[in-house]
């Protein structure tokens, strides 16, 4: 057994995480910032976060995550690190000549209590922001909330930062797209310019984190959501921020900077979060919706009736992002299966509550939990007390399927073992057919694996 | 042969753009080798800010290296939760308990999770239930407790805390000072981890009957060899076929038993020295126990390695046995060979990895005939470059000064010396290398081509362009981006989850791999067919086959 020390009636705990179901506020941070063209994020700290967000980032998504960071020593941890911010900012531009820095600060720069905007009105009164160029940041202390708080914050600064107000509000709607796939923000992209109006996604990391190979590299790539879209966010007609835990905050604040309309809702992933999108669009715009889109609903739909049988009463362990989570809830009992448990280790009450409404039309008794404590430790308990029949989430559970013999089906952050995410979107009907097929073929994999000789179906 | 370009030029070439005092700073890391011992490079010292490295930090060193391949102690990491996370399985360090029911905690990563009242007002008490906790959870033979940045901020003293939690207890219960801010690379780590599981396990159970003393005729331990991807499975096995007891691994596929039972043999090996050297010359003071260094990476290097062995014991039963293996082995080393040089003869590379491999690795590829184009080390010290004769020169910086030089003593009722001048004799005649010596890369590294030390991406890319390799070896974090370029590259630090390379069974493995990745089609199909220069009638040609 790989977790041979888990146990159904796991001791009590209230000050050790074991096995967490979230990780720390930066690595959020610099997803965000990848999503901005030409921008460098920076990890003002010691190297040892940005190697490790890095290589997280890059085991993700198999591609270049580039950022530097403030490299701290003892003695910037004493007497601050302003110095190594600005050397940093100095070397960014002349070496890499980012258009861009965004910088997040790391549990040791927030313990030190470094100054961050004082640090870069320095950097500016020292000449060392060429002309044309900008530096935008976050704090992001990863001993509050998590990485889900970290993107938040990140996406925030980037409306804090550069949004302008304008008089007479532009055509164009502004989305935070939340933390999802490159090939989800393509997604979500698309079914907006299905009602001819332009759109501009904050961040948007497709073109960034999925591009091709063509035999050259380059520091920054085509992709990424540009300073003048960031400006002209503040000329939306509306903004909609996808997710309330990671995209609430940076729409809110676009709001009561520059008078953009907010709204919030639940990701677009599985049938009903994505028709309140698209429900949504429709009353923005004025626009009927799309044959289009209509059509790729009755599609998914469809499929559901199809092989409605598969997944009825069938149940679910989910850990991740609170976001995902809810959405995905929602999208289980849709399909009539229902969230057996669910643990996210971002902190805050509003999850029980989001959960509560996802899980109206659930099919089963549904238990979750969110915290510290709420970790992937405690779930597996919970699953060799009562196993649910599939697994969603992060590649960290594959050690819970082989050990439980649990099909699992990889989605959120990260997923480190298998490819697609990057590529193929969960968002949309297109992406909740996506997701029902790979949920499906779970339990007609293990039917044709466990059923009896005589019971081996050839047509299911 | 001379490379072209000149690696004058492009030393030139690869400072132009960075400021002047980064230009200043950056060129003592940059050296053109002379194929001789002498020569000087900067290396463990700080890393420029800004300048986007291949380096992690301190702790990464300590929870992630030394201490996360020993199966049953128990680490919790104190601090805040993002440091216990990533170093949550991401080094491949293999591990095999001997039966289903038998401790190994590999797959956990426990953290203090600290929160900010835990920043305010000191986490002391936190980490001691959390300690608490993962007794009651797990009942582990040992505990490690490892700093993250903010616990020597806010001054939280972990020491003190294992100390009364091994008084509650009844367990070992150890805190390692490992806070990322500490040193400059993963290297302090290296030293602040070797400090303490030699102190608080190898010495504190030295005087303790708690463990068997280990059987066998030769035995020797194994220092810095981690399990990556398997390579220690290959290692003991190869031992264990010529009839060398292999007594404790640091610490790959190791247990907290196997640890403290170090002090039993009669030799140390010392693969990787940059990581492990302290306890290796700990283990001589304090017991009298040599040890040499040798390479288990490549096969030539890996029979040099048994041999020297087999010399130090001097044993002619041993000593056959050992030459029966190597010739055994060697025949299915030379069949592997012959196949793969043929397409890998005459391609370049460039490795930049840790504080070894990228002099280990550098055997593998002269063996399939591969050229060497530059090479250098993440976070090693200047005798890892230069040998350890350097040592006593070396100056001592700041960064240097925050990590704990301990003072470790003759154990004199345990002290054996098992070394002898006519043993050291034997070893040199092998490769020149006696007790407790290193000669280090350079001096092994042909002439004209460039050791970097700590080199930056903005140089590795401009390496790449200037060079055109067939191959660059690094890390996760450079691999993607060297790829873009069309170029191969394999990550020596989780060998792109494959492996082993060590011994004859990895080098035959590596060669293989190095043969799939710089000969693999995919690299031909990068540019479209409409991006080739091809006359008219090639195209008409195919619209043809296709009619
Ligand atoms: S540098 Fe400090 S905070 Fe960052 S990963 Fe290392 S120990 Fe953790
Ligand atoms: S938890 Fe803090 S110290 Fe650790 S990796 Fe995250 S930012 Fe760095």
């Amino acid at each position: 057994m790989l977790l041979r020390h888990t146990e159904a009636d796991a001791p009590e705990r209230k000050a050790l995480t074991i096995n967490p179901a979230k990780t720390c506020q930066p690595i959020g941070a610099m997803y965000a910032a990848l999503g901005v063209h030409g921008c460098l994020p920076h990890s003002h700290g010691s190297q040892g976060c940005c190697s490790y967000h890095r290589s997280q980032l890059t085991r993700h998504y198999k591609e270049p995550v580039l950022a530097a960071t403030s490299s701290f020593t003892e003695g910037s941890s004493v007497f601050g690190g302003q110095s190594n911010l600005l050397q940093a900012i100095s070397n960014i531009f002349s070496i890499y000549d980012a258009d861009v820095i965004a910088v997040h600060t790391t549990c040791l720069s927030e313990t030190i209590g470094d100054d961050i905007n004082q640090i870069v009105r320095k950097a500016k009164e020292d000449g060392l922001i060429p002309e044309g160029k900008y530096i935008f940041h976050a704090n992001t202390p990863s001993y509050q909330g998590s990485q889900v708080t970290g993107f938040a914050s990140m996406c925030k600064s980037m409306m804090d930062s550069f949004a302008e107000p304008a008089d007479k509000p532009g055509d164009h709607i502004a989305i935070v797209p939340g933390w999802v796939e490159p090939a989800d923000m393509r997604e979500i992209r698309r079914i907006v310019e299905a009602f001819g109006v332009e759109v501009t996604l904050a961040p948007d990391t497709s073109g960034v984190l999925d591009t091709g190979l063509t035999g050259t590299s380059q520091y920054f790539p085509d992709g990424g959501t540009t300073i003048d879209e960031l400006k002209a966010c503040g000329s939306a007609r509306t903004v909609i921020s996808l997710g309330p835990s990671a995209s609430g905050p940076a729409g809110r604040a676009l709001e009561s900077r520059c008078k953009v309309p907010c709204e919030v809702l639940e990701l677009p992933i599985g049938l009903q979060g994505t028709d309140r999108f698209i429900q949504s669009l429709s009353v923005i715009t004025g626009k009927p919706i799309p044959e289009q889109l209509k059509w790729e609903r009755s599609r998914l739909v469809d499929l559901m009736s199809d092989m409605g049988q598969y997944f009825y009463g069938k149940s679910a362990a989910l850990w991740g992002d609170p976001d995902q989570i809810v959405a995905l809830s929602e999208f289980l009992c849709d399909l009539s299966m229902f969230p057996k448990y669910a643990v996210t280790g971002t902190p805050g009450k509003g999850f029980m509550k989001r959960m509560e409404k996802a899980c109206e039309n659930a099919s089963g008794p549904c238990r979750y939990e969110e915290g510290q404590r709420a970790d992937m430790h405690k779930m597996h308990s919970w699953i060799k007390a009562d196993k649910p029949d599939v697994l969603i989430g992060g590649t960290h559970g594959k050690y819970i399927a082989r050990d439980e013999d649990i099909p699992l089906v990889r989605h959120g952050f990260p997923i480190l073992d298998r490819i697609g995410h990057q590529y193929f979107n969960t968002v949309g009907y297109t992406g909740g057919m996506r997701l029902a097929e790979q949920i499906l073929n779970c339990f007609l994999d293990r039917q044709d694996r466990d059923a009896p000789e005589e019971r081996f179906e050839l047509v299911m | 042969m001379a490379l072209t370009p000149d690696p004058a030029a492009v030393k030139e070439e690869l400072l132009k753009q960075f400021p002047a005092k980064v230009a200043r700073k950056r060129a003592k890391h940059i050296v053109e080798t002379e194929g001789e011992a002498g020569q000087e490079i900067a290396a463990n010292v700080r890393t420029i800010p800004g300048v986007i490295s291949q380096r992690g930090c301190t702790y990464a060193g300590c929870k992630g290296v030394i201490l996360g391949p020993t199966r049953d102690v128990l680490s919790i990491t104190h601090g805040p939760i993002g440091c216990g996370y990533y170093s949550w399985l991401t080094r491949r360090n293999q591990t095999r308990t001997e039966s289903d029911t038998d401790p190994n905690y590999m797959t956990y990563s426990l953290s203090t999770d600290m929160q900010e009242e835990n920043i305010v007002f000191g986490g002391e008490a936190k980490l001691k239930d959390a300690i608490r906790e993962a007794y009651a959870t797990f009942k582990p033979p040992a505990i490690a407790i490892h700093s993250t940045c903010p616990v020597g901020l806010i001054g939280d003293d972990v020491h003190a805390v294992a100390r009364e939690m091994k008084e509650e207890l009844g367990i070992n219960v150890f805190g390692f000072s490992c806070e990322g801010y500490r040193g400059v690379s993963q290297s302090a780590g290296h030293h602040i981890a070797n400090n303490k599981i030699f102190t608080e396990v190898v010495s504190h159970e030295a005087p303790t009957q708690h463990f068997p003393v280990p059987e066998g005729k030769f035995k020797i331990n194994l220092l810095g060899e981690y399990n990556i991807g398997g390579d220690a499975f290959v290692l003991e096995e190869l031992f264990e076929r010529c009839g060398i007891s292999l007594v404790s691994t640091f610490c790959g596929n190791s247990t907290y038993e196997s640890l403290a039972q170090a002090r039993h043999v009669d030799l140390n090996l010392v693969m990787c020295h940059r990581s492990i050297n302290y306890v290796a010359t700990m283990l001589e003071t304090s017991y009298g126990i040599p040890w040499a260094k040798v390479n288990f990476i490549g096969a030539n290097q890996t029979a040099k390695s048994l041999r020297k062995v087999a010399a130090f014991f001097d044993d002619a039963e041993l000593t056959a046995k050992v030459e029966q293996v190597i010739a055994e082995e060697m025949v299915k080393v030379d069949a592997a060979k012959s196949s793969i040089v043929p397409r890998t003869a005459g391609k370049s590379v460039m490795l930049f990895v840790g504080g070894s491999r990228a002099h280990h690795y550098q055997h593998l590829f002269k063996e399939i005939d591969m050229k060497i184009l530059a090479a250098g080390y993440e976070f090693a010290h200047r005798d890892d470059y230069e040998g350890r004769d350097v040592i006593p020169n070396i100056k001592i910086d700041a960064d240097n000064r925050n990590i704990e030089e301990i003072e470790v003593h003759k154990a004199e009722a345990l002290y054996n010396d098992r070394s002898s001048p006519e043993a050291e004799e034997r070893l040199k005649a092998i490769d020149g290398e006696g007790f407790a010596e290193y000669n280090g890369m350079m001096p092994e590294m042909e002439a004209g081509v460039l050791a970097i030390d700590d080199v930056s991406h903005y140089e590795t890319e401009k390496l790449i362009e200037l060079y055109k390799p067939d191959m660059v070896c690094c890390g996760i974090k450079e691999k993607y981006s060297i790829q873009k370029n069309g170029v191969a590259s394999r990550q020596l630090h989780s060998y792109d989850y494959g492996g082993p390379y060590a011994g004859f069974a990895g080098a035959i493995n590596f060669w293989k791999d190095i043969d799939m990745m710089v000969n693999a089609r995919w690299w031909k199909l990068v540019k479209a067919p409409w991006d080739m220069p091809e006359d008219a009638s090639a195209a008409e040609a195919r619209m043809v086959t296709l009619s």
